[in-house]
């Protein structure tokens, strides 16, 4: 069977059509450009934002309780604890060897004396959540990830980062201990923009 | 004034809050058996138990102690028949002596928690009591025996 040809009224309405389309697709692609790079900025933003909690997350004062192994770490330089203490099942400590039995509910004045706080625990050893030897896309993830970080919404781990009295000790640790990076309220700012930005991990 | 119960007995003394328990049991109280070693929770021999727990009595405040229950040494037992007590003598585990009162503090509540302990367990309850004449091997000893006597109905 022969084609048809279109018929002649149809042809200036076919090119009107054509154009409308193009313009519609330019416009498209105008108005979506900026909502990537918005995307791309926030997300760098994010990336940005948990790097510098990380800083805070790794310092001795955090990292310390947060061991790559059952032993807590000690001191500045993280050494493991003296005295062979570990963790238990519950991150108080075992047998004669519990944490409230040197560490008081306060800091003991003076240099090299225990630290103190009324909660002073590790995370329990169902749920150790380590952060040494954690790189900062590893420690994101974990952080982000309920089954890892003690059943946590990110608006509840922002809660424990503000206000929780154990994490406040960092900011106070006692006679000789060197403070995190950041001040308390600088890195409550960073963590508050890790999460409202998507709490996106950094690429390593 | 401040209320202690010390090895089943009343006591109030006249102490600073801040004052460390063990010298309210030493030099108030003349409860001499709890030694003072490095007055930082280092080595273990100023062990007490507060409320059953093994805590270091060089820095724990005499307030924390208010109203609870406390045991020293000399409470263990009045009749040296506590199982630590018959374990220490046989195996003769004391040299100098001057850490033991903490050990066997320690060691005791290892086995409330653990009546048959393993060496690794006595290792991980017993690391933080130093022991400068290096009885450590008898005082594992000793433990294992404690646990036996205790198992076999000894006092505890």
């Amino acid at each position: 069977m022969q084609r048809t040809n279109s018929p002649t009224w149809w042809r200036p309405r076919a090119a009107l059509f054509t154009f409308c389309i193009a313009g519609a697709l330019s416009v498209a692609a105008v108005a979506v450009r900026p909502a990537d790079d918005a995307a791309r900025s926030e997300r760098a933003i994010s990336q940005a934002a948990f790097q510098a909690v990380y800083k805070v997350l790794m310092s001795p004062r955090c990292m310390n309780c947060h061991p790559n192994g059952d032993i807590p770490l000690q001191g500045d330089d993280s050494h493991l604890h003296t005295m062979n203490v570990t963790r238990g099942v519950d991150g108080k400590g075992v047998y004669a060897l519990k944490c409230s039995n040197c560490h008081q509910v306060a800091n003991t004045p003076g240099l090299n004396m225990p630290p103190g706080n009324p909660t002073w625990h590790l995370p329990p050893a169902d749920m150790p959540m380590v952060f040494e030897g954690r790189s900062p896309r590893e420690l994101a993830l974990q952080l982000k990830d309920p089954n890892q970080n003690g059943h946590k919404t990110l608006q509840q781990l922002l809660d424990h980062v503000s206000k929780d009295a154990l994490v406040l000790w960092g900011w106070k640790p006692g006679d000789g201990r060197t403070l995190p990076p950041l001040a308390h309220a600088e890195f409550v700012k960073q963590f508050k923009t890790w999460v409202s930005t998507g709490a996106v991990a950094p690429n390593e | 004034m401040i209320k202690l119960h010390i090895n089943n007995q009343p006591y109030s003394v006249d102490a600073s809050p801040q004052m460390p328990l063990l010298w309210v049991l030493r030099d108030m109280l003349g409860l001499t058996g709890t030694k003072f070693g490095c007055g930082m929770a280092q080595c273990g021999a100023c062990t007490v138990h507060l409320n059953g727990e093994a805590v270091r009595s060089c820095v724990t405040p005499v307030s924390r102690a208010a109203n609870q229950q406390i045991t020293t040494v000399e409470g263990l037992s009045t009749d040296l028949t506590h199982p630590l007590q018959q374990a220490w003598l046989q195996e003769d585990v004391l040299q100098c002596g001057y850490c033991q009162s903490g050990q066997l503090m320690s060691a005791a509540v290892l086995l409330r928690e653990k009546p048959d302990p393993t060496d690794e367990d006595i290792d991980r309850a017993m690391s933080g009591n130093v022991c400068r004449c290096g009885t450590y091997p008898r005082i594992r000893k000793a433990i294992h025996l404690a646990a036996k006597i205790q198992r076999e109905g000894g006092k505890s």
